[in-house]
């Protein structure tokens, strides 16, 4: 009898086609990792191993009723997670592979809006895989893939044998200039250990920022990486930490697509400007935020205050007691399209005590 | 004084049945476990994703993870009826003449005695089946409504537009009424002969389970901390009346509800196990199980109403003796 287990984990993999998905799904299925995932896929055919626990479904989006026109879930993962659930003792965790051409939100968002799916399982992270070779063309003719990667916790930049190292410092600065809070693996043939993309706690507000220590600090342009950094994104090759990490400044000459990310800092704020401004801001611009994560300190409050959202989704809570170290700052960062830079860094400088 | 007679068992349970006086537990690791002289049981899939007794013929129907939709009759007696390799079979019903419906993706499929398969495709997945009292007629809880198809002729579907998603469809016993579970904390109806819309609300979690009461005077429901029962007895239906709110407990939430065959009786299982029995009118409530340590998630009354079959989401089973 399993009741009152622990929410199982659930790992969501974008890409597009031929991006190397199929590649990675067979390696979290074979390799003796030893764990047992149960994979949801849209077709078998390409895995091409006899597992009980692969899932066959078609995406279905589903507006949530509510009036809000961004609140759209996953019909068949209810469906599926819920009969997945009632056999819980089967695996420790789930992988839910999405069509390359898919909005990642909807898949998200059903972990936190259907209440079902919410008390037995917790969104773990959101992988995106794209093909270093393909990716300027992918974001030239696809909003799609541009969203994969704003949407993304983890990015696995794949199939890197296929460009020169500085095509691939190009791609990188892409992918940051899109999402800089996604950290980014460099791989060839998806082989990464799996470690670094499943069970990363990327939702949970206690632990994300625990595995990411220097989260929302790339565009400090006092950070510069040691030794001992946890930046993923260099992890084979420390000499390259020497480069600026301002890339909005510069944009890509291959990013010529609609994605933009805020990022902000202020002193401590205002509990009681900062809630009605989040929920202003994420009411009014819900649509176009694909993400925002952010760090707060109020005035005259002792613990850090967390705060992620997808859309018009938002959840915060205390996190941990700020270290006598610590600069007591508030920082967030939004990613989206059509945001309106200078109305955000205005609004949120007010919320300042 | 009701008395358990407990049978534990290893897996979440689909469906609590009685085939003829004997009890029938339907688990999801595909078992099927029944009691006659001793406790049997039978593996009818790997692994089994819906269930549904079949109260035309003594049979239960099963759909598995692996495609496979089965029966098993009141003698123990196995069948296989489709096979959709790689599909998972997400609802089985069964209608009069020893019809069988049941789905896989965005298709339903009736098989009739004798063999002959009809297959309906919808334009978004299939959530949920029930076929009219007389079995004409197949209902398809989808996205945006529920599809009505003609079994056996070409005549086109009727589409029930109601915007949301269905998750679970049942014609009242008169076949004047078409329900549906929502997505949302709500049900909605439509009335046949002019289909009119019904909403019936207010509810505080998912409706999942559905009973309609002797004769078809009421429809039970779960959802909420009461068992809500919703009068079908005026030409409206329930619109403008309020429902009763029967064995309300302020802690706990009503997970399924299975009325009474001929009483105004209805047994309620709560999220801790616990099942009462409550009558309509005096709201008098009985306990027949104390408690355990999961949801019931499947109850079943013999046709007598003197056993009821009961099982949880931990595969705690049994049967409640109420004539001793």
């Amino acid at each position: 009898m399993s009741e009152a287990a622990s929410p199982i984990p659930v790992t969501v993999l974008t890409g597009y086609l031929g991006s190397g998905k199929t590649t990675l799904l067979n390696r979290i299925l074979t390799e003796n990792h030893g764990k047992r995932y149960a994979v949801i896929v849209n077709e078998f055919g390409e895995i091409g191993i006899d597992n009980d626990l692969i899932v066959e479904s078609d995406e279905e989006i589903y507006d949530m009723n509510n009036g809000c026109i961004c609140c759209t879930v996953r019909g068949d993962l209810i469906r599926v997670v819920e009969g997945l659930m009632r056999r819980p003792g089967r695996f420790d965790a789930i992988v839910v592979e999405t069509t390359g051409l898919a909005d990642p939100a909807p898949v998200a968002q059903t972990f936190f809006m259907d209440d079902d799916v919410r008390s037995k399982t917790r969104l773990d992270a959101v992988v995106a895989l794209v093909d270093a070779k393909h990716l300027p063309l992918r974001l030239k003719d696809s909003r799609e893939a541009e969203d994969q990667l704003a949407f993304a916790d983890v990015v696995l930049l794949n199939k890197t044998d296929l460009v020169d190292a500085d095509e691939l410092e190009r791609i990188e600065q892409t992918i940051r200039s899109i999402n800089p809070s996604a950290r980014i693996h460099r791989t060839e043939r998806a082989a990464i250990n799996l470690e670094k993309i499943l069970d990363r706690n990327a939702f949970d507000l206690q632990k994300a920022l625990q595995n990411d220590p220097h989260f929302l600090d790339h565009d400090d342009p006092g950070h510069v990486c040691g030794p001992d950094c946890d930046h993923d994104h260099h992890d084979h090759d420390h000499h390259h930490h020497g480069h600026d990490h301002h890339h909005h400044d510069h944009p890509s000459d291959i990013h010529d697509t609609s994605i933009q990310s805020i990022s902000l800092k202020a002193g401590p704020l205002r509990p009681d400007l900062f809630f009605p401004w989040i929920q202003s801001i994420t009411q009014n611009d819900g649509p176009s935020i694909l993400r925002l994560k952010g760090i707060i300190a109020f005035d005259g409050d002792d613990e850090r205050y967390v705060v992620q959202g997808i859309h018009m989704l938002i959840e915060g809570d205390h996190e941990r007691v700020w270290k006598p170290d610590e600069n007591r700052e508030s920082r967030m960062v939004f990613i989206g399209r059509d945001l309106d830079a200078e109305k955000y860094r205005r609004t949120f400088a007010a919320c300042q005590a | 004084m009701a008395t358990v007679a407990p049978l534990d068992l290893d897996a979440h349970c689909l469906a609590a049945a009685f085939l003829g006086d004997v009890p029938f537990f339907a688990l999801v690791d595909g078992t099927v476990h029944w009691l006659d002289h001793g406790h049997h049981h039978a593996q009818l899939c790997d692994g089994m994703v819906s269930a549904s007794a079949d109260p035309f013929s003594k049979r239960l129907l099963i759909g598995g993870e692996d495609g496979k939709v089965g029966s098993i009759d009141g003698s123990g007696e196995t069948r296989e009826i489709a096979s959709l390799p790689n599909k998972w079979i997400n609802s089985v019903a069964a209608g009069p003449r020893g019809s069988v419906a049941y789905s896989a993706g965005r298709s339903s499929y009736v098989v009739l005695e004798g063999g002959k398969t009809h297959e309906f495709a919808e334009q978004r997945t299939v959530e949920g089946l029930a076929f009219a009292p007389k079995g004409m007629r197949l209902a398809v809880a989808r996205y945006n409504g529920v599809s009505l198809h003609w079994i056996g002729t070409q005549a086109a579907a009727v589409d029930l537009e109601w915007k949301g998603a269905h998750t679970d469809v049942d014609f009242s016993p008169d076949g004047a009424y078409v329900v549906s579970t929502m997505q949302e904390n709500a049900l909605h109806g439509w009335r046949l002969k002019d289909n009119r819309d019904m909403r019936m609300s207010g509810y505080p979690v998912k409706v999942k389970s559905l009973s309609w009461s002797a004769k078809g005077k009421w429809l039970a429901t779960s959802g909420a901390p009461a068992a809500i029962v919703w009068p079908f007895t005026g030409k409206d239906g329930p619109m403008g009346k309020s429902p009763l709110e029967l064995g309300t407990r302020g802690d706990q939430m009503v997970t399924f509800v299975a009325c009474h065959p001929s009483d105004d009786v209805v047994a309620i299982g709560y999220t801790d196990g616990m099942v009462l029995a409550v009558r309509f009118g005096d709201q008098k409530e009985a306990v027949m199980r104390r408690g355990g340590n999961a949801p019931i998630s499947s109850m079943a009354w013999n046709s007598r109403g003197v056993q009821l079959a009961f099982g949880s989401e931990a595969g705690e089973c049994g049967v409640i003796d109420l004539s001793a």
